[in-house]
């Protein structure tokens, strides 16, 4: 017989105070408090972190690679949204 | 390696494909960029890297069977406390190239049902037994030794969720080959009995080693694939002579000798090793190795002894689900 599905979690961890929290994997739980324990036990056996989150892996809506032309043009063609863009004379210094 | 199985040949199906699709994906592949879940891919090499990860990922799981024999007799409790967390991490590591190997598009359930079915390969050299203390120290030095030299090129694997679990994997591995040198260490510098039992260990594993590199380059054709989608970097017998070359030294500081009277040193260096008995490796691959029906009984009366763990936990999930919702609708 076939074994039934256990939903997946997508896990991202906090490696140190003042980081954001990052992804670092995935895993298979019943619930959110076995996620969490699980996440401990897979994820940070050698002290990689503070503070965990555990996601739904359905919960997460992605962009689609094949698009991602059309998705980051406006921010390709906007050459003027970098500092480099302007010119300042040296006489100035460091701007 | 881990993944022996590979080695057999694979069906070509890219013939029905887009063409201009596999191009640039092959384009892709040689700009040395890394593929992710939702790129497109050839269906071929979609099929190659499910095997391979997985493959990969059973031999974690029944990777921990011949040291978990060892777990409740170490000789001392630091000893006991290094191997189970040893043990640990291999359970952790089959557990990060599930996840991989799910990004591909089969579920947990299908591949662990694979694998119990006997339909699904783990790596040969779990089929030899653990005899005496010494065999956990071998197991650390060579069989983890030889996972290294596998692995760290596999952290540059085309395959974008792969690499980044082979990543975490080497920097714990390293760990692992230091304690079974460390346990060979003490050994050697202890008694007679006791060096004798490491020159023991090391002749039963030396040979079941040097085979989980996989077949000889000539009679491995099939691994151009892989070579070409750079999920593979080095032959195997590139890989196995990276292996002896590291190894000779090691054991020459034990003090122990390598089981191969015919090795002898090239002017390059190299240490040349003797044929290979290849049947020996045929028959361990088709199941008639020392503890290939041991190592499947366990797996199976593991999975099935927690068949009500797993049906307690989604029945209190659902139950929880359930009242929350009829909260809500209050």
């Amino acid at each position: 017989m076939a074994t039934p599905n256990t939903p997946l979690w997508e896990v991202f961890i906090r490696s140190r105070n003042g980081l954001a929290h990052k992804h670092v994997g995935s895993l298979h739980a019943s619930d959110t408090t076995m996620a969490l324990q699980a996440a401990r036990d897979i994820y940070t056996r050698r002290g990689e972190g503070l503070s965990i989150w555990v996601v739904p892996s359905s919960a997460i809506t992605a962009s689609d690679p094949a698009e991602k032309g059309m998705m980051f043009e406006p921010a390709e063609s906007k050459i003027y949204r970098h500092p480099t863009f302007y010119e300042v004379p040296e006489e100035v210094g460091h701007m | 390696m881990y993944t022996q199985a590979l080695n057999t040949a694979e069906s070509d199906d890219r013939a029905l494909e887009d063409a201009a699709k596999a191009a640039q994906f092959q384009a892709r592949i040689d700009a040395e960029e890394r593929i992710e879940p939702n790129d497109w891919m050839p269906a071929a090499y979609r099929k190659t890297l499910t095997r391979q990860i997985s493959q990969h990922a059973h031999s974690e799981i029944v990777g921990m069977l011949p040291e978990g024999n060892w777990i409740t007799r170490a000789p001392t409790l630091r000893r006991k406390a290094a191997l189970l967390a040893k043990v640990q991490d291999e359970c952790g590591h089959g557990l990060y190239l599930y996840a991989a190997a799910e990004t591909l598009g089969a579920s947990r359930e299908e591949l662990v049902d694979a694998m119990l079915a006997g339909k699904a390969k783990y790596s040969s050299i779990f089929n030899y037994p653990t005899l005496t203390w010494a065999d956990i120290g071998t197991i650390g030095w060579l069989v983890d030794g030889a996972a290294i030299m596998n692995q760290i090129p596999l952290c540059r694997c085309s395959y974008g969720p792969y690499a980044r679990a082979m990543i975490r994997v080497c920097k714990e591995e390293s760990f692992h080959q230091r304690q079974g040198y460390e346990i060979m260490l003490t050994l050697c510098r202890g008694s007679d009995e006791q060096k004798a039992m490491a020159q023991d260990a090391l002749n039963r594993w030396w040979w079941p080693v040097l085979m989980m590199f996989g077949p000889p380059d000539a009679a491995s054709q099939h691994s151009d694939t892989s070579t070409r989608w750079k999920i593979k970097r080095f032959s195997n017998d590139e890989l196995r002579q990276k292996f002896v070359d590291a190894t000779v030294p090691q054991a020459q500081y034990l003090g122990l000798s390598i089981p191969d009277p015919g090795m002898i040193q090239d002017a390059d260096g190299h240490w040349r090793y003797s044929q290979i008995d290849w049947t020996e490796f045929k028959q361990v691959l088709a199941g008639n190795g020392p503890c290939n029906r041991d190592r499947m009984a366990a797996r199976r009366k593991a999975h099935e002894d927690g068949a009500w763990v797993r049906e307690a936990a989604a029945a209190y999930a659902a139950k929880r689900g359930q009242r929350q919702s009829a909260q809500a609708a209050e």
